[in-house]
């Protein structure tokens, strides 16, 4: 218990890390999803096809993969980030493909009648999106929306793998110091992504009762 | 029906100005179903049409063929003199001259009334939102709606809900407006003030298309009456003349059903 205690600075300098990518995750595969999703349903083909083989490759992809190309590939590039960005790029980009999938599911649950009545009133295809069809679409899809994040939340883990020290970096670390009390530090930084996932779900859940489309 | 089709060509014989929506020839097919056959039809501007017909007979096809949100295999349909673009900004363009009021009203469900009848007049019109919100509480208060706008149109009756669907219209200023069964899923107590409100409108001299079943918004309303069967214009002529002596036998039968209880 005490060991916990002892190097709580530490563990929760960890867990501060695990949210800066867990945010930087959030922005760039919500953004990155909506952007696909208005594309699958868009009625160009040739962006149809880009969003669906975005979807299709990367959620076939394991994360490590995605997180070995970014980590490896990008550098061969020239494009040369910090680790940590490179971790927030990976997760993103993996998460962004669930992301477009639950969003067009949502897209699906809008009447045909409100896109019929957006373009009746003259708007076009991005205005009807963007102003009618997308904010009721990313309503009535909370609840797998909520899932999507608490997955990426643990998948951040994935970076302690990659030379990024969050809170399961963290673990390990202290775990070749301290083997004697691997148990508690198990323990221990589990109870963090705990607290953290009830966190994002409460959230959640708030947004839900909030923005619930009455119809 | 020589007769009726002659009054069609003669503006003076409805009241009206000049032709507004002219369809020419136009031809449209669901599949093998051919649900539009050669359909020529002349919308002056001032005048009211009501479209009568059978369940089927393409009405509510040839509604929503005029703003485009059914496309034409054959002929040609223009607003105003201008021919109806098949997609992008100018088809938005035109589209945002003829208002539409739906059978299922089609409010935007996540917006509030006010914010529904300002959407399009922001986003399309590039109106600054402060003269938008002043012209929508203006058309609210004008179809009885004022003390409603800061409600979720699911917090609305029905009746209210299309009255909103007008206002939403009228805020865009269109050149006509298209009323598809404006009243057919509404609870009988709730027929009246939405016709109230498009009488008035006739009144005030707006051109409109409306496909109903309402007789009494037709005889007191409409300037013609256009009937329609199995995809094609059987006759027309001022309501008066159609609901007493229709000259078509197509006609006759679809009054004998209506019209006997």
């Amino acid at each position: 218990m005490e060991i916990l205690l002892d190097n709580i600075g530490k563990i929760l300098e960890g867990f501060q890390v695990t949210l800066i990518l867990f945010a930087g995750g959030t922005v760039l595969a919500l953004v990155v999803g909506t952007v696909l999703a208005s594309m699958r349903v868009s009625p160009v083909p040739p962006l149809r096809l880009v969003g669906a083989t975005y979807v299709n490759v990367v959620r076939n992809t394991p994360l490590v993969l995605i997180f070995i190309i970014v980590v490896f590939a990008l550098p061969e590039l020239g494009i040369q980030f910090s680790f940590r960005l490179f971790a927030i790029l990976a997760v993103g980009a993996y998460t962004a493909a669930f992301v477009t999938e639950a969003l067009r599911s949502g897209v699906n649950t809008v009447q045909a009648g409100q896109a019929e009545a957006a373009r009746a009133l003259g708007m076009t295809f991005g205005q009807t999106l963007s102003h009618v069809i997308m904010p009721q679409a990313a309503r009535s899809v909370i609840p797998p929306m909520g899932s999507i994040l608490i997955a990426l939340l643990k998948n951040t883990s994935v970076a302690a793998g990659f030379g990024v020290i969050e809170a399961t970096g963290t673990l390990r670390e202290l775990g070749r110091d301290f083997p004697q009390a691997l148990y508690w530090l198990f323990f221990g930084i589990a109870l963090g992504y705990v607290v953290l996932v009830l966190l994002v779900s409460a959230v959640f859940r708030q947004l839900e009762r909030r923005l619930v489309v009455v119809r | 029906m020589e007769g009726a089709q002659a009054q069609q060509g003669d503006p003076a014989a409805s009241g009206a100005g000049r032709p507004l929506v002219v369809l020419d020839k136009v031809n449209k097919h669901f599949g093998d179903l051919h649900v539009l056959r050669d359909v020529d039809l002349t919308v002056h501007a001032g005048e009211v049409v009501v479209v009568l017909g059978p369940s089927g007979s393409g009405k509510s096809t040839l509604c929503r063929t005029i703003n485009r949100l059914e496309s034409i295999d054959s002929g040609t349909i223009t607003l105003d003199g201008q021919p109806l673009a098949a997609e992008g900004k100018a088809l938005a363009r035109l589209r945002s001259e003829v208002g539409m009021v739906f059978q299922a009203f089609n409010l935007f469900a996540h917006k509030t009334v006010l914010e529904n009848v300002t959407l399009g007049p922001i986003k399309v019109r590039g109106l600054d939102k402060a003269a938008a919100v002043k012209r929508g509480r203006e058309l609210l208060d004008r179809v009885g709606i004022g003390e409603q706008a800061d409600k979720l149109p699911a917090q609305l009756s029905g009746g209210q809900q299309q009255r909103v669907a007008i206002a939403r219209a009228l805020a865009m200023d269109p050149k006509v407006i298209l009323f598809d069964e404006p009243t057919s899923a509404l609870d009988p107590e709730m027929i009246n003030e939405v016709l109230e409100v498009m009488i008035q409108l006739a009144r005030d001299g707006m051109t409109m298309v409306v496909i109903t079943h309402e007789m009494g918004f037709a005889r007191r309303a409409a300037n013609r009456v256009v009937f329609m069967d199995l995809g094609e214009i059987v006759e027309q002529a001022d309501p008066e003349t159609f609901f007493s002596s229709p000259q078509s036998e197509r006609g006759k039968d679809f009054l004998s059903k209506i019209l006997s209880h």
